[in-house]
């Protein structure tokens, strides 16, 4: 995914993603198919996502073939889910070459089309898997109805099939207990609060990922726009009060804090990914409000690159649980020895 | 032979052999489907499960109507949260409309984009069809203020007769 670290609002949102649910009409869906139907809508799916043009570049990985370390390396990147990569169906994934785009084929539906930005960017995601849903629609006959629009795997998916999602840094909320707050409005408002990895992962370095629930009864115009015109402004504006009120209410704690997690990051010869995952907020968190020079993007890579499947990617071997750590550590020291 | 759990006929029979051990199970249908159900790990049995459903269409009684598609009940659906097939949606169209709603927080119908290739019946054919349902519902439910605004988006939808371009609907 480009990433140069410029993008709007990029203190609170690291990424948007928007994905479109959709299913093939005359095959069961994947909890009813057989090994030969998997097997079949993948080889049927495969040479249409390749044809389609819905990329410059695209690459197709057959996820059964590849071995478990490099499916963790797509999750890692949030190019596949969780699911997905764990899953025992036949199954695979069509990547863009930019990695802005990449559809999941036989994820919980047959398909799932997902475009991914850094930054708030949420309306160009929107954008190219609405191209890539129209181009595919030319080869694919999707099931529809009349009354219940694209039909899903879920009750939750159908209609739309859409679901417009950011991931949020919201260390401010966090130190200053506004989270309860926010997960209560966001139930009223029916959206879902998850971890860094999405459905049922924990939230790692303050990140959440926020998404729409309801996907029927509104055009997909709407809802991203309540998403996009009400929903995100509202949460960074409240992030960015929540920094605010700890510069204000006691600077030299904030420092503090920031400089500390600089330090530990970069003297420290062990660390956990969750450490540092935590350390990384806090001088996430000091250079959004001006404590300390480090650039963004450098930071959000950062995230990325301490997950153990791209430490091993990294080290080009397998580590053992101590090695992860040390290498952890020498490439948290690495990037980070020009900070201030 | 006899299910394992119940004196019903077994018609499900599994035989696992791991190191050295071999393991039978025989299930009634009732029991193979609540296997197939509550343990979806278990792939062997929920595929000769699927196998046998779907070879066994006819056999249907009342209350326990199945998918022509994907053999599927109601029952399964709903305790899964899972729905089987496309044709799903049309064998169980009044319980699955319920499911949906709740998992939907009251919203009933697909009001967004269509797929290009469907041009019969017209978009504005399947507006109104919606429409007027909703109108219905909303007149049930005394909600007048609600009635009078789909009534007014009704009519501006019956009275606009300009044929909508092909390919164009609902892009926006």
């Amino acid at each position: 995914m480009r990433d140069d670290g410029t993008t709007r609002d990029r203190d609170v949102v690291l990424s948007s993603r928007v994905r479109l649910a959709r299913n093939l009409s005359g095959h069961p869906f994947l909890n009813r198919a057989s090994e030969t139907q998997c097997a079949q809508i993948v080889r049927s799916t495969q040479q249409v996502l390749l044809n389609a043009s819905v990329a410059e570049k695209i690459i197709w990985i057959d996820l059964d073939e590849i071995n478990a370390h490099d499916r963790s390396l797509l999750v890692e990147r949030h190019l596949i889910s969780k699911n997905l990569a764990e899953s025992t169906l036949h199954r695979g994934v069509a990547i863009s070459g930019d990695e802005q785009l990449s559809i999941m084929v036989n994820e919980e539906d047959h398909l799932r089309i997902q475009g991914l930005r850094a930054g708030s960017d949420i309306d160009a995601a929107f954008q190219q898997v609405r191209g890539t849903d129209l181009k595919l629609e030319q080869q694919l006959d999707f099931a529809f109805s009349d009354r219940w629009g694209y039909l899903a795997v879920c009750p939750t998916n159908v209609g739309t099939g859409i679901r417009f999602s950011i991931m949020v840094h919201l260390p401010g909320l966090r130190i200053t207990n506004e989270l309860g707050k926010v997960r209560r409005a966001a139930k009223e408002l029916h959206l879902a609060v998850r971890g860094y990895y999405g459905e049922g992962s924990e939230s790692l370095g303050n990140i959440f990922q926020i998404s729409n629930q309801v996907t029927l009864g509104s055009t997909e115009e709407d809802i991203r726009d309540i998403f996009t015109e009400r929903i995100m402004p509202a949460l960074i504006d409240y992030e960015r009060s929540a920094r605010q009120v700890l510069l204000k209410r006691n600077p030299t704690l904030l420092d503090d804090r920031v400089h500390r997690a600089l330090n530990i990051l970069r003297s420290a010869r062990l660390l956990k990914v969750d450490e540092a995952m935590k350390l990384i907020s806090r001088v996430r968190l000091g250079v959004c409000l001006d404590r300390l020079d480090v650039p963004l993007h450098q930071l959000d890579d950062l995230f990325i690159q301490i997950q153990p499947a791209h430490l091993r990617q990294h080290v080009n071997c397998t580590l053992n649980d101590e090695e992860e750590l040390e290498i952890r550590a020498s490439l948290v020291r690495e990037v980070l020895k020009d900070a201030d | 032979m006899k299910c394992d759990l119940c004196n019903k006929p077994a018609v499900v029979h599994e035989v696992t052999i791991s190191g050295g051990t071999k393991k039978e199970v025989h299930l009634c249908l009732e029991h193979a489907q609540a296997a197939g159900i509550a343990i979806p790990g278990q792939q062997p049995v929920n595929k000769m499960l699927s196998k046998f459903v779907i070879g066994n269409k006819g056999g249907d009684t009342p209350g326990h109507q199945r998918c022509g598609g994907c053999g599927s009940t109601f029952g399964q659906i709903k305790q899964a949260n899972l729905i089987g097939c496309p044709e799903c949606y049309r064998a169980f169209e009044d319980q699955l409309g319920q499911l949906i709603e709740q998992s939907q927080f009251g919203h009933r119908e697909h009001v967004g984009r269509i797929p290009q290739k469907m041009h019969t019946p017209s978009h504005n054919e399947i507006r109104a069809r919606k429409l007027m349902r909703e109108l219905d519902a909303a007149v049930t439910a005394e909600q007048y203020e609600r009635a009078a605004e789909l009534r007014d988006r009704l009519n501006e939808l019956t009275t606009n007769v300009e044929p909508e371009p092909e390919g164009d609907r609902d892009e926006g």
